[in-house]
C-alpha cells in the first residue's frame, strides 16, 4: 500500500515540476506585464503545493512550513507589492524584447535540452521522483535567466529574478527534501528583503532616467 | 562571540534611528571600534585554544576565518574613522542630505554584521544568505548619492551580483544533495565541520558541478573575471569608504567561501579540479585586470582593476595550493586589504579636493596637501609591490612557488605585475607631483588610517613576528 501512494505522489510531483517548467514558457512568451505577474503567482502556488506534496510523502514536518511560507510570500505579499508598484509607477505599457518572441521560445528549447544533458549526471543518482526534476528545476532556473537577459524593462527583469528563485527553490524541495530550516528562513528574508529594494529602485531609476528602460543605463563602460 | 556579532547589529539598528544626529558619525566609530574588541577578544581565545564551535555548532571559529575576522573588524573600524571627515565634506559640498548620512551609517553596520555572520558561520546555507545580505545592503551603499551613474551601477551590480549568487544557491543545494546521502538528512549535512570529515564519501561527481556553480556564483562577488564588471562601475560610483570596504573586505569574505568550497571538492575527488579552475580564473582575472588599467581615465575605476589583478593573485595561490602558496596568498590577502583601502582613503580625498574622479584634473596633490599626496604615493609603491612593503613578500612567495609548481604561469604574472607597474605608476605620479591651483580642504582629512595602514604593511614587508607567522600556518594547514 505505500509503495502505490509514493508511486502516486511521485507522478504527482512530475506534474507539477511540468507544469513549473510550462508557465516558465509561458512567461518567456508573454507580453503584457500584468498577466506576467500572474504568471509569476501560479508558479508560486504550484510551488507551493509540490513543496506540501514532498512533506507529506516524506512525512517531514519542516515543510510544511516552509510551503506555508511559500505561499506566503510567493503567491500572496510578492505579487501583490508587484501588482502595487505598477500601480503606483503606473507602467502597464507591454514588455518590450531584444529578441523576438518565436526566437526566444528556441532559445529557450535549447536550454530546456542542455538543462537536461547536464542534470544527467544527478539524476542517474537520485531515487524517484527527483530523477526528472532536478532537470526541470535546472531548465526553469536557465529559462529565467534568458528572461532577464531579453527584457528591456526594469520590471520584466526583477520578476525573472524571481522566477529564477523559484526554479532554485524547487531544486532544493524536490532533490533534496529541502534545505535546513535556518537556510530557508533566511533565503526568504533575503528575496523579500530585495524586492523590496527593487521597488525602492525603480522610484529612483524613473525619477532620475524617467523611465524605468534600462537602455538608460549603458552609460558605465569602458571606452 | 557574541557580542562580535551582536554589536554591528544593534548599531544597524541604532544608527537607522539616530543617524541623522550630528554625532552619528562618532557612534559608529565607536561601535566599530567595539566590534574590533571583540573580535580581538575572540582571536586570543582562538591562537590559546584552538578552533573552536559555538551556539550547537552552527558557528565555527578556526584559524582561517578568525584571521580574517581579525582584518575585517580592523579595516571596518578605519573605514569608520576615514568616512567621519569624508562625509562631512560631502555633506558640506552638499551631495548628502542628513537622510542619506542615517542611511549610510545604519547600513555600513549591517554591512560588517552581514560580513562577520558569513565568515563564522559553519553552516554552508547561511554563508550564502550572509553573502546575499551582504549585497543587499551594499547595493543600497553603492547608490547613495542617487546619481544616474550611481543608479546605473547599482542597478548592474544587483543584477549581476544577484544572478551570481543564485548560481552559488544553486551549487549549495547540489552539495546538499550530495551530503544528504552520507550525513543524512536534516541540518548537520550543510555544516562545513560535518562536511570536512566526511568530505572523502561525498559523490565526485555531483560535487565537482556544485563547485562549478559555486566558484561562477561566489567568483562574481570575488570579481573574477570574466565575470567582473559590475566590480569597476560599483567601486567607481558609490562613495569612498564603500570602496575601501567593497574592495578590502567584501572580495575576501567571498574568496573566503570559494576556498572552503575548494577544501571540501578536492578532498571529494582526491585530485585537483577545483584548484586547477581557480588557478585558471585567477590568471585570467590577473590579465584582463592588469590589461585594463592603462586604458583608465578614472582613478577609483583604475585601483578597482587593480583590486582585479590582485584578487586574481590571490585566487591563483589559493588554487596551487600546499603550504608555501595557501600562505602567502592569506598574507597577500591581508596586504591587499591594507594597502587597498589605505589608496582609497587617500584617493577619496584627492578626488574631494579636485571635485572630480578625472585623473588629468587631479594634479599636484603634494602641495596643497603633502600628506594626501604623500598617502597616495606610497600606498601606490606598496600595491605595485616595492621592496620594502608587505605586498612585495607575498607575491615574491607566490611568484616562487609558482616556479616550482607551475613554472608556465610565471611569465604571465611576471608580465602582468610589469604592466600593471607602468599603467598605474605613470598615472600616480603627475597627481602627485605635477602643478595645480586647487585649495585646500574645508575639513581636515583623515590621513590618520591612511598611514597607520602602510606603516602596518612597511611593518609586516620588513619582519613577520614569529606568533603572526604561525597563525598563517595554522590557517595554511587547515586549508590544505
Amino acid at each position: 500500500m505505500p509503495n502505490i501512494s509514493a508511486a502516486w505522489f511521485d507522478q504527482i510531483i512530475s506534474l507539477l515540476a511540468a507544469i513549473l517548467l510550462l508557465i516558465s514558457f509561458a512567461m518567456l512568451s508573454q507580453r503584457r506585464i500584468l498577466s506576467l505577474i500572474n504568471l509569476f503567482a501560479w508558479q508560486g502556488a504550484v510551488l507551493s503545493v509540490s513543496t506540501a506534496t514532498v512533506a507529506y510523502t516524506a512525512g517531514l514536518h519542516h515543510l510544511y512550513y516552509s510551503a506555508a511560507i511559500t505561499f506566503a510570500l510567493k503567491v500572496v505579499a510578492l505579487p501583490w507589492l508587484l501588482h502595487r508598484l505598477i500601480r503606483k509607477l503606473n507602467v502597464r505599457w507591454d514588455v518590450e524584447t531584444m529578441i523576438n518572441i518565436p526566437s526566444t521560445m528556441l532559445i529557450g528549447l535549447a536550454l530546456v535540452v542542455f538543462a537536461f544533458n547536464l542534470a544527467q549526471p544527478i539524476s542517474a543518482l537520485a531515487t524517484g521522483a527527483s530523477r526528472h526534476t532536478i532537470g526541470i528545476a535546472m531548465a526553469t532556473v536557465l529559462l529565467s535567466f534568458l528572461m532577464m537577459i531579453t527584457r528591456r524593462k526594469a520590471v520584466p527583469q526583477v520578476i525573472g529574478f524571481l522566477a529564477m528563485e523559484n526554479g532554485l527553490f524547487f531544486a532544493a524541495t524536490s532533490a533534496t527534501h529541502g534545505m535546513p530550516m535556518v537556510v530557508e528562513l533566511g533565503i526568504a528574508l533575503d528575496v523579500l528583503v530585495g524586492t523590496f529594494i527593487f521597488g525602492i529602485f525603480f522610484f529612483h531609476i524613473r525619477e532620475t532616467f524617467d523611465s524605468l528602460d534600462i537602455r538608460h543605463m549603458e552609460k558605465l563602460k569602458e571606452r | 562571540m557574541l557580542w562580535l556579532l551582536g554589536i554591528p547589529l544593534a548599531g544597524g539598528v541604532i544608527q537607522a534611528v539616530f543617524g541623522q544626529h550630528r554625532r552619528a558619525s562618532e557612534l559608529g566609530v565607536a561601535l566599530s571600534f567595539a566590534t574590533l574588541v571583540a573580535a580581538g577578544v575572540l582571536t586570543a581565545r582562538i591562537i590559546a585554544d584552538g578552533p573552536m564551535l559555538v551556539f550547537g555548532e552552527q558557528f565555527f571559529i578556526d584559524p582561517f576565518n578568525v584571521f580574517l575576522v581579525a582584518l575585517t573588524a580592523f579595516v571596518a573600524f578605519t573605514t569608520a574613522v576615514f568616512s567621519r571627515p569624508y562625509m562631512r565634506i560631502e555633506e558640506h559640498h552638499g551631495k548628502l542630505s542628513a537622510q542619506r548620512l542615517r542611511l549610510y551609517h545604519s547600513m555600513y553596520q549591517l554591512f560588517t554584521f552581514t560580513m562577520l555572520v558569513g565568515l563564522t558561520t559553519n553552516n554552508m546555507g547561511i554563508l550564502w544568505v550572509a553573502m546575499e545580505a551582504a549585497t543587499l545592503t551594499t547595493v543600497l551603499l553603492v547608490s547613495l548619492y542617487r546619481s544616474p551613474a550611481s543608479l546605473e551601477a547599482a542597478w548592474k551590480y544587483f543584477i549581476l551580483c544577484g544572478v551570481g549568487i543564485a548560481q552559488a544557491l544553486f551549487g549549495t543545494i547540489l552539495l546538499y544533495f550530495a551530503a544528504e546521502r552520507t550525513l543524512g538528512t536534516g541540518g548537520n549535512a550543510l555544516l562545513w565541520t560535518h562536511l570536512d570529515q566526511s568530505k572523502v564519501l561525498l559523490e565526485p561527481t555531483v560535487l565537482s558541478l556544485a563547485f562549478v556553480f559555486l566558484l561562477i556564483g561566489y567568483g562574481t562577488k570575488v570579481g573574477l573575471a570574466p565575470m567582473h564588471n559590475w566590480l569597476p562601475d560599483a567601486h567607481a560610483e558609490g562613495p569612498t569608504p564603500v570602496s575601501a570596504v567593497l574592495s578590502g573586505l567584501l572580495l575576501n569574505v567571498a574568496l573566503y567561501a570559494v576556498v572552503r568550497a575548494k577544501v571540501l571538492t578536492d578532498g571529494a575527488l582526491g585530485t585537483h579540479f577545483a584548484g586547477n579552475l581557480m588557478m585558471g580564473f585567477g590568471l585570467l582575472s590577473v590579465v584582463v585586470g592588469t590589461f585594463s588599467l592603462s586604458r583608465q581615465i578614472d582613478i577609483k575605476r583604475m585601483f578597482a582593476y587593480s583590486s582585479i589583478e590582485h584578487m586574481g593573485i590571490v585566487t591563483f595561490a589559493f588554487g596551487m595550493g600546499g603550504p608555501v602558496a595557501s600562505f602567502a596568498a592569506l598574507l597577500h590577502m591581508t596586504m591587499h586589504s591594507l594597502t587597498k583601502s589605505a589608496i582609497f582613503f587617500a584617493v577619496g580625498h584627492a578626488a574631494q579636493k579636485s571635485g572630480t574622479q578625472i585623473m588629468e584634473s587631479i594634479r599636484g596633490l603634494i602641495r596643497t596637501n603633502p600628506t594626501i599626496g604623500w598617502g597616495l604615493a606610497l600606498g601606490t609603491f606598496a600595491i605595485l609591490g616595492m621592496p620594502p612593503f608587505g605586498v612585495f613578500t607575498s607575491e615574491f612567495l607566490i611568484l616562487t612557488s609558482a616556479m616550482h609548481e607551475h613554472s608556465w604561469a610565471t611569465p604571465i604574472l611576471l608580465i602582468s605585475l610589469g604592466v600593471a607597474f607602468a599603467a598605474i605608476f605613470g598615472k600616480v605620479q603627475p597627481m602627485v607631483f605635477g602643478e595645480t591651483a586647487l585649495p585646500r580642504l574645508p575639513h581636515p582629512p583623515a590621513i590618520l588610517p591612511v598611514f597607520v595602514h602602510l606603516a602596518m604593511v612597511l611593518a609586516l614587508g620588513v619582519y613577520i613576528p614569529p606568533a603572526l607567522a604561525e597563525w598563517y600556518r595554522q590557517a595554511a594547514r587547515f586549508i590544505g
